[in-house]
């Protein structure tokens, strides 16, 4: 689990590009509330991707779309050129795999069972093959077994094969996650927060790990907080805020760019309230905000000004089709105050 | 605090720990304690071979001197096994392998055991016959020396936990809540064992021949529970193995053979079989082959739910239904007189009718409601044995199609006649004379073998693990790919067909079927609330669990006829004791164990999960 070999891997394997992940304005609504819109992606193969946003911008939303938890609303995902199926257990057979936000590991299961559960659509036997062990029982389930293993000594959990998965500590807890995702033999792996309440030296070994999983070929798809750790991992960064894709490219373009800087950073707002803000109440703060934004880029914020307080209304009244061109910076101000208590 | 020896109950040891740690009861020397012990238990066994009193007129005549009989040869067996315990203790040579995990617990609670069964006799001898007069010079010695036993047991020094001071400041009501608890942990602390010694390598032939030693033990004492003939027995009975079990397993011994019996799986469970098939030739009438076979037929449905409700955690209410789908489709093709069918069947023709119909039924349920989480399920099974059952009583011709010949059911159903073997007459076998209920005990012995041999393999296979996956969360089992609707489908169905099957033999040895004897709840087992109890109390996910379980809950009502009209109370109380204090049941999963003790044996694991 080297990292010295991924800069090259990346490269090597930027040159025959395919398209192993493809979604096209994926739309996810809630009753009333939008919670993603129009979001196209697309991850190759042999790439890592990133997915980073706000709290609430609806990266999870958006993942279960992809992962069959969801069916969007409109839109369609491709994997390998193929429409995903609507249940995510058919998901995972067509080769998308995927950890959780908060653990959801198999508690009262060994870490060896982990991972064969996770083993599930590689094997085929059934009840009858297993109740009367028919010929191929024996030698799909040594097979499966080995494979668990290969895995469990790849994560560096071999040793503790017979614990019981509620008892490792965290950090192995969600490297064992990441394993049980694995044994399905994913052409793409999605990750949703892989660090979250890692301390910097576990998250260090995750970075490691995922660059391991993309030199076997497998594409990745990230979700984190963390901008370090997503900037220094991936070959692309999506941002999505308010449930649209602000931008995406490498992590130099992503870093520089400045509706992401406000949206996380919120600076140049900070001067404006504070001349106005002793006025107003707090929870109409933001609409004093919006009109100081607009009079750098003079586009249509009125709207998002006045409905400010209510992001779900927000969305649906901000135009969708324009997420891409860079004058449109409505959508930033908005989430200034909510992307603060994120940024790394 | 000394380090803690290898034998930490040696004497030596014991003095030198004599300040820090003294026994439940302060005012003995530790040393005058383990005499006692020692001696309170060759006294009494030697008061077993007294007379105990002076009427035959309590049952099991304990009148005779030199031959001990009914409670006497319990109270016999305790006292043999504290003083085997308390020589342990002292470390003689060739006793120290009787407690691995150490001594002093397994002495303490051999001399309670003791105490309660020998006290429990000399009371029950004392009401039964009007006033302790009638004990003779034997029921006294017995009883001074049970005690004497129990003030040296109590007095075996231990290690005491740490107290949490008291506050000064708490209220009284919290002074006293502080004071019970540091009380109950001191009495735990009194009863912790060691960690079990190793095994030492031996030759799997020595392995297999303890292995059948222990399965002999195990048939001698299910042999002698059934057979035990007048309500006092029973008791006294429950008392000596609940406790006897509990020293022994405090001595460690349980968990070694437990070891031993994992080692050697597959031999251990055809063992258990061979010894299970020997029973019906240790009686001499078929009187007890009755009770074998009925607890056989609980006790394999209740291993078919153990497939739903412990390996898929899907909790379903009217299992027994799926028992009397089987039973009315196997009644209905036996050529009964009063089958509106009056189809007549060969037996393997009428278990593939029964164990389908309830597999048809399965599927029937379980399609629609499966989909669902949670409670649908439990709410939907209640129901369909509720409708089951009324459905039946209403196909009789004129409320309904004539189906079932409602609630007379279907009588007179004819012996099983297989390959020329007559199940209704006796025969004889190696001198032994085998009866009606003993030929179907083998039949069922049969069946069980067949349930059990579904449930180890689908247990430890793909579909087991999906089982298991779809209990502790389904949303991320199917994130792995697990066709979720699918596999529990598969449950249920494999639970009812299994239950069908066990249906099958049921109707014939019951001569009759009615819809009555598949209620929800009842005096009687099996019915689903007892099946479930079963389940739960023998511990869920387990093999073993259910077999135990449904064997205690069939006897225990059948024994204890006194008992009567809070047969039910006891019952539920009993059940709310073991709930509190081993909710993973009498025989635990590895896993649950841990799930329910997790604090105590895993201090802080995930303490960082919150960070």
């Amino acid at each position: 689990m080297t990292t010295t070999t991924n800069q090259a891997g990346a490269t090597t394997s930027q040159a025959t590009p395919e398209k192993v992940l493809d979604a096209r304005g994926v739309t996810m609504r809630f009753g009333g509330l939008t919670a993603v819109r129009e979001v196209d992606l697309t991850v190759n193969s042999g790439e890592i991707v990133g997915l980073i946003g706000p709290n609430g911008a609806g990266k999870t939303t958006f993942f279960n779309c992809l992962t069959g938890l969801y069916v969007p609303t409109e839109g369609e995902v491709r994997y390998k050129g193929t429409v995903l199926p609507p249940t995510s257990f058919k998901v995972t057979a067509a080769g998308i795999a995927r950890t959780f936000q908060n653990i959801r590991l198999f508690g009262n299961m060994s870490v060896l069972e982990n991972v064969l559960v996770g083993r599930h659509t590689r094997m085929k036997q059934g009840l009858w093959s297993a109740v009367l062990r028919l010929p191929g029982f024996r030698r799909t389930e040594e097979e499966a077994t080995r494979r668990a293993m290969e895995l469990l000594e790849f994560i560096g959990l071999a040793h503790k094969a017979e614990h019981l998965a509620r008892n490792l500590p965290y950090g192995e807890q969600r490297k064992l996650e990441i394993a049980r995702a694995l044994a399905s033999d994913p052409g793409l792996l999605l990750l949703d927060e892989p660090t979250a309440g890692m301390n910097p030296q576990e998250t260090r070994a995750v970075e490691e790990l995922i660059f391991a999983i993309r030199d076997q070929g497998i594409a990745v798809l990230v979700i984190e907080h963390d901008m370090r750790f997503i900037f220094n991992l991936c070959d692309r960064v999506a941002v999505l805020v308010q449930g649209q894709k602000l931008i995406e490219g490498d992590s130099q373009t992503v870093q520089s760019d400045e509706r992401v800087i406000a949206a996380y950073l919120g600076e140049p707002i900070d001067e404006a309230p504070s001349t106005k803000a002793p006025a107003d109440e707090a929870p109409t703060d933001e609409a004093p905000a919006a009109p100081a934004k607009a009079a750098e880029t003079a586009e249509d914020t009125d709207t998002d000004a006045d409905t400010g307080s209510d992001d779900a209304e927000a969305a649906d009244d901000a135009p969708a089709e324009d997420d891409d061109t860079p004058a449109d910076t409505a959508d930033a101000p908005k989430d200034a105050a909510p992307g603060k208590e994120n940024d790394a | 605090m000394t380090t803690i020896s290898e034998n930490p109950k040696a004497p030596a040891a014991a003095t030198a720990q004599e300040s820090a740690a003294t026994g439940l009861i302060g005012f003995l020397p530790p040393k005058a304690a383990r005499a006692l012990a020692l001696g309170g238990g060759v006294l009494t066994v030697a008061s077993c071979f007294l007379a105990w009193t002076w009427t035959p007129r309590f049952p099991g005549d304990l009148t005779v001197t030199g031959y001990p009989g009914g409670l006497q040869l319990q109270v016999l067996v305790l006292g043999a096994l504290t003083t085997l315990f308390a020589l342990s203790s002292y470390g003689v040579k060739g006793t120290r392998w009787l407690t691995p995990a150490g001594a002093d617990p397994a002495v303490r609670l051999a001399t309670i055991a003791t105490f309660a069964t020998t006290w429990f006799t000399v009371g029950a001898i004392s009401v039964e016959l009007g006033g302790p007069v009638n004990l003779e010079p034997g029921g006294v010695v017995a009883a001074v020396a049970t005690l004497l036993g129990l003030l040296g047991g109590l007095g075996l020094p231990f290690e005491r936990p740490a107290l949490l001071p008291l506050d000064p400041e708490d209220t009284g009501w919290d002074r006293f809540k502080h004071r019970a608890g540091n009380g109950w942990s001191t009495f735990k602390a009194a009863f912790a064992t060691g960690p079990v010694r190793r095994l030492p390598a031996m030759n799997s032939a020595v392995e297999i021949l303890i292995i059948t030693a222990v399965l002999a033990v195990a048939l001698g004492v299910f042999t002698y529970g059934v057979g035990t003939e007048y309500d006092e027995l029973f008791l006294g009975f429950l008392i000596t193995t609940g406790l006897g079990f509990a020293a022994v397993n405090k001595s460690g011994l349980t968990q070694q053979a437990t070891t031993l019996t994992g080692k050697h799986q597959n031999l251990s469970i055809a063992g258990a079989f061979i010894a299970a098939a020997l029973f019906p030739f240790t009686q001499t009438d078929d009187q007890y082959a009755t009770l074998g076979v009925y607890i056989l037929i609980f006790a394999t449905v209740a291993l078919g739910l153990n497939i739903v409700v412990g390996l898929a955690g899907l909790l379903d209410l009217g299992y027994v239904a799926f028992l009397g789908v089987g039973a009315y489709a196997a009644a209905l093709v036996s050529g009964a007189p009063t089958s509106p069918s009056g189809l007549h069947l060969p037996f393997w023709a009428a278990v593939l009718v029964g164990a389908v119909a309830s597999l048809i039924f399965g599927v029937l349920i379980g399609a629609p409601t499966l989909r669902l989480r949670g409670d649908y399920l439990a709410i939907v099974t209640l129901g369909f044995g509720e409708i089951f059952r009324i459905a039946v009583n209403n196909t009789d011709g004129t409320s309904g199609p004539d189906i079932t010949n409602g609630s007379n059911g279907i009588a007179s159903i004819p012996n099983l006649n297989i390959f020329g073997f007559d199940f209704g007459v006796e025969h004889t076998i190696a001198g032994f004379t085998i009866g009606r209920f003993a030929n179907y005990f083998f039949l069922m012995l049969l069946i069980m073998a067949v349930v059990v041999l579904v449930f180890r393999r689908s247990g430890d296979s793909r579909i087991g693990r999906a089982w298991v996956a779809i209990r502790e969360d389904e949303t991320a089992a199917l994130a792995m790919g697990i066709n979720g609707f699918r596999v529990k489908l598969i449950a249920f169905a494999l639970g009812a067909s299994l239950a069908g099957l066990a249906g099958t033999v049921q109707a014939h040895v019951t001569y009759t079927v009615t819809p009555e004897q598949y209620l929800f709840a009842g005096p009687i087992p099996p019915n689903s609330a007892f099946l479930l109890a079963a389940v739960v109390l023998g511990g869920m996910g387990t093999m073993s669990g259910p077999l135990v379980g449904a064997a205690l809950l069939f006897l225990i009502p059948n024994k204890l006829q006194f008992l009567g009209e809070f047969q039910l109370l006891a019952f539920g109380v009993a059940l709310i004791l073991l709930m509190r204090f081993r909710p993973e049941g009498m025989i635990a999963n590895r896993r649950r164990q841990l799930e329910f003790h997790e604090k105590d044996e895993t201090p802080a694991t995930l303490a960082k999960a919150g960070a």
